[in-house]
């Protein structure tokens, strides 16, 4: 038998190509990658290895800033590199290696160090959605970070040597709708139905069920049915502390009958229904976290410059004033029930997300309009998917590299009482940074000079414990330890580096999942790591 | 230019610095020396078992960590879909072997690296070709093949009066990735926990019960399921299997499971997710590949230069929310299927009522086997007797019966032997019946 004419949706080449990464982001994920533009400062492995995990899944454009030439140690660990480009320049050859990777990425060079260009290149930085920085000396990070902090363009900070590495981001203010977060509950407002739905959910006795209903019935119903009971009980109190869940749980249980050999057997629904119970029970008031951000300055004072994300926090917090409650996500978790039940529940959570998005779309555009910006500053999809996640939005405020290193001292004291902290390898690796700034080379990048390197090394480290008024010891063994490495690049420590690193920048451009706040050390020693808000 | 000398290389001063300079952390064995680099470099093989997303980087990697003679299998061509992570193929490359092209790729990339491809199933070749490795990794998407290599190398194994021969031991170092989520662990077989000992780590497949996708829908999953396994074989609309990757099959799928849909009211059918159902598509992306990747290359480094002390033994890493990673010893199982020396028993209470049937049931569904389609025989007075073989469709057929016959009918008795062959494995499994004493009833 012939199939009939195929309706299928024709499948672009680049919906085949991302298929894998847009099960992650979506498409409107894809989209916001494919129109940044981000720029590498040097190209060393460890740059070159961030590189390839956006040019791979699609970022639009990237430009390489590296004056260095290609030396032979370059080539033992960059991938971009191959022994005939000695002596040419990095940023032009790694540039070439990399396009070659995805024909729809555009990519560019600057045969240029980054203090020439910073110095004779106004605002160059600032055309970029984010930059990325290796092996950049401090007096380079430093400028670079307020220059950038001013800009507001975010920038990522990344440094491999030997077996550690270190990653630091810098962003003013970064706000996420998707977090996608590993589990959430479910939210059914149970205790507290909208009229459609408490009108839907009293149509059903579950007591005066056969058995065959019964058995169909959804779980929401049942709990539904029994917090009633429960309300009825208790002089019409909610259900809040954990007796009282176990009460609700209690007569979920009673409520089945003992077959002929006295057994009592839960059927899949019940069982579920007292499952949901921890779950579906939280208290209705407004997350923590979210009363936070409706009450930020950025969301109460919204002036011109105000990003559509506020906007949208101002438009929620008008309509949770007005109806004292936030949207509802809309959907339903999957439960044993017959078709015609599930779906007609599902209907009336999806109806209400809508309305309500609705509600807010339209005190969105008000606001808008007050503020004199463009109509379609926010779209209707935008406010929708936003209230679909209210109860998950987040917002992260970063803090200032330069003023890590010239203003506020960190305090470190608490993590340092733990000898096995890794808050000693960020320790080591300002101390580093200053050696190469002093002396001009890594410490232990000869082998005769190791010793007495170490020697150095330590003398610059205990200055900056003193200056940040820790009183804490380094043990000389990790001194040692980074002395040993020379200044050497392990490829396998950059890539482990450069896959992490990419992922904070497809998280910073799409504006999905949370990043990383703010410094992250990995010691691939022991296979261990830790953040740090610094 | 020689091997030898090409260790003398500036280009490889990186490493030379953490091979030939003694540090505080390195493994209690380490002495630095420029033979390390030259061992490398000239004597230790490694093996790449998968030649995908997991497969491309740790190549890259371990040549750039000095390796020379590597050895990557892989049975699959290059897709449109792999592009967006295999960095290893290009578009041209699309149905050629992915060994071979990365092979190829890498050779010309780093000069002096011989890598050897092999377009072939890893069950093609037997233990004389595993022996040949100092280490083994594994990139895979697929926890069959991954069981099958971890048997294959504890078979490796020589013991001597119960004692293990050190020098049988090959490393097996693994890595898995899932969307923004991996893992990466090392195995020394016999040594420490092995895939076997912590088969519960891997979650069973989501399956949806026949009964609500025939009758009560209400996913757009269920719906997409009905269509794929009733309605494709009753309908067999192209007069063959299946096939995920042949787009006209996936449109007929994603018709009816709309159609399906639209008759119980159900939203959310779109063709991605007919494609996500059929093809039983896992999430990928370049960044957590290459994470992981890193990571299975650091520690085989570690293995074979011990200048560092090598993971012990699992490391779960996730980014999801910022970057987190966890890194714990997983516990070798005393009585492991594949990994201890303890025979396996199976107890049985009641011969006279037991079916072959439900020691089936127990090999393919307990967390403990998870067997995929074993094949069952035993010796009954030396002689082998077929008990349930199910790898040719003429055999299944003529010993399926077998499987409603009783343990007592089929003469089986109390420690007899039920030897076992299974996907899972490359070897065959014992396992031994143990009858209760007759006095113990059932209840």
């Amino acid at each position: 038998m012939a199939s009939p004419a195929p309706k299928s949706p024709e499948q672009s080449e680049k919906s085949k190509k991302y298929d894998r990464q847009l099960r992650l982001w979506g498409d409107h994920g894809q989209m916001l990658l494919e129109n940044a533009k981000v720029c590498l400062i040097n190209a060393t492995a460890l740059g070159t290895e961030i590189l390839k995990s956006l040019v791979l899944p699609g970022i639009g454009a990237f430009t390489i800033v590296d004056g260095e030439k290609v030396s032979e140690e370059d080539i033992g660990s960059n991938f971009f590199l191959d022994s005939d480009s000695v002596g040419m320049s990095r940023a032009q050859v790694t540039t070439n290696s990399l396009l070659e990777l995805n024909l729809d990425v555009r990519g560019d060079c600057i045969d240029e160090t980054p203090e020439h260009v910073l110095s004779h290149t106004q605002n160059f930085f600032n055309n970029f959605d984010l930059v990325i920085g290796t092996a950049l000396p401090e007096k380079v990070l430093i400028l670079l970070s307020k220059h950038l902090w001013e800009a507001n363009v975010p920038l990522i900070v990344c440094r491999s040597i030997g077996f550690l590495g270190y990653i630091r981001l810098q962003v003013k203010e970064h706000t996420v709708i998707e977090a996608h977060p590993d589990s959430e509950n479910p939210d059914l407002r149970l205790t507290n139905p909208w009229p459609e739905l408490k009108e839907h959910l009293d149509k059903v006795d579950i007591s005066k069920l056969d058995s065959k209903e019964r058995s169909h019935v959804p779980a929401l119903n049942i709990l539904y049915y029994f917090i009633k009971k429960f309300q009825e009980e208790n002089d019409g109190a909610q259900p809040v502390s954990r007796n009282d869940k176990n009460r609700i749980r209690e007569m979920i249980k009673n409520s089945v009958e003992y077959d002929e050999n006295g057994i009592q057997i839960l059927e899949e629904n019940f069982e579920e229904a007292i499952h949901f119970v921890n779950t579906c029970l939280s208290s209705q008031t407004i997350p923590k976290q979210l009363k936070t951000l409706l009450e930020d300055d950025a969301c109460t004072n919204l002036t011109q410059n105000s990003s559509p994300f506020w906007i949208m926090c101002a438009a929620l917090r008008e309509m949770i004033q007005s109806d004292e409650t936030i949207p509802v996500k809309g959907s339903i978790p999957d439960m044993a029930s017959d078709s015609e039940s599930y779906i007609a529940l599902q209907q009336i959570y999806h109806r209400k997300a809508l309305a309500q998005a609705e509600n807010v779309y339209r005190r969105a555009c008000q606001i808008v309009r007050n503020l004199g910006l463009p109509q379609d500053t926010v779209s209707e999809q935008e406010v929708k998917l936003f209230c679909k996640h209210s109860s998950e939005l987040h917002i992260m405020r970063g803090s200032c590299i330069a003023d890590e290193y010239e203003k506020n001292s960190p305090d470190l004291s608490s993590y340092l009482e733990d000898p096995d902290s890794l808050m000693f390898y960020y320790v080591i690796l300002r101390g580093l940074e200053r050696f190469i700034g002093e002396f001009n080379t890594y410490p232990g990048q000869f082998d005769d000079q190791v010793e007495p390197d170490v020697l150095k090394l330590k003398i610059i480290i205990g200055k900056l414990l003193s200056e940040w008024g820790c009183t804490q010891v380094l043990r000389d063994e990790r001194v040692h330890e980074v002395c040993r490495y020379g200044g050497a690049e392990l490829h396998s420590i950059s890539a482990i580096l450069g896959g992490a690193a990419a992922h904070e920048a497809i998280k910073l451009i799409t504006h999905q999942y949370k990043p990383l706040n703010n410094t992250f050390i990995y010691d691939a020693i022991t296979s261990n790591s830790a953040t740090y808000t610094l | 230019m020689g091997d030898c000398q090409d260790s003398g290389q500036k280009r490889w001063d990186h490493l030379r610095k953490v091979l030939e300079r003694p540090g505080p952390f390195c493994h209690p064995d380490f002495e630095p020396s420029s033979d390390i680099l030259d061992f490398i470099m000239t004597a230790c093989k490694v093996l790449v078992v998968g030649a995908g997303g997991l497969g491309c980087e740790v190549l890259k990697n371990l040549v750039l960590m000095g390796f020379k003679q590597i050895h990557i299998i892989d049975m699959d061509t290059v897709e449109l879909s792999n592009l967006n992570r295999q960095f290893l193929f290009r578009r041209k490359d699309i149905g050629c072997s992915k060994a071979e092209v990365a092979a190829d790729f890498i050779n010309k990339r780093v000069s002096g690296c011989h890598v050897t491809p092999h377009f072939r199933m890893i069950q093609d070749y037997d233990d004389l070709f595993y022996r040949e490795f100092h280490i083994v990794v594994c990139g895979l998407d697929s926890i069959v093949a991954r069981r099958w290599v971890n048997g294959m190398l504890v078979s490796l194994l020589n013991y001597e009066d119960g004692v293990l021969d050190q020098t049988s031991v090959i490393p097996m170092v693994d890595g898995g990735t899932e969307g923004f989520k991996g893992n990466a662990r090392v195995i020394l077989p016999g040594m420490s926990a092995c895939v076997e000992c912590t088969l519960d780590l891997y979650p069973p497949q989501i399956t949806y019960p026949l009964c609500t996708i025939a009758n009560t829908p209400r996913l757009p999953e269920h719906c997409i399921e009905y269509v794929k396994v009733v309605q494709w074989p009753k309908e067999n609309p192209f007069r063959t299997l299946l096939d995920g990757d042949e787009p006209q099959h996936v449109s007929w799928i994603y018709e009816k499971s709309l159609e399906r849909a639209a008759q119980f009211n159900i939203p959310g059918v779109t063709y991605r997710l007919v494609q996500g159902v059929v093809k039983n598509i896992i999430p990928a992306v370049a960044s957590t590949n290459a994470v992981i990747a890193g990571i299975c290359a650091t520690e085989v480094f570690k293995i074979a230069t011990s200048c560092c002390v090598p993971l012990n033994n699992y490391l779960v890493f996730n980014d999801v929310d910022g970057i987190y990673t966890y890194t714990y010893e997983a516990e070798k199982k005393e009585n492991c299927l594949v990994c201890s020396l303890i025979p396996q028993t199976i107890t049985v209470k009641d011969p006279t009522k037991m079916k072959l049937k439900e020691i089936y049931t127990l090999l393919t569904d307990s967390a403990q086997y998870r067997m995929k389609r074993p094949g069952l025989t035993t010796n009954i007075n030396g002689k082998s007797k077929t008990l349930y073989l199910t790898a040719l469709r003429c055999l299944e057929e003529k010993t399926r019966p077998n499987l409603s016959k009783t343990l007592e009918e089929l003469g089986l008795s109390d420690g007899s032997e039920i030897l076992v062959v299974d996907d899972t494995s490359p070897n065959t499994m014992i396992i031994r019946l143990k009858y209760l004493s007759g006095d113990v009833e059932m209840n």
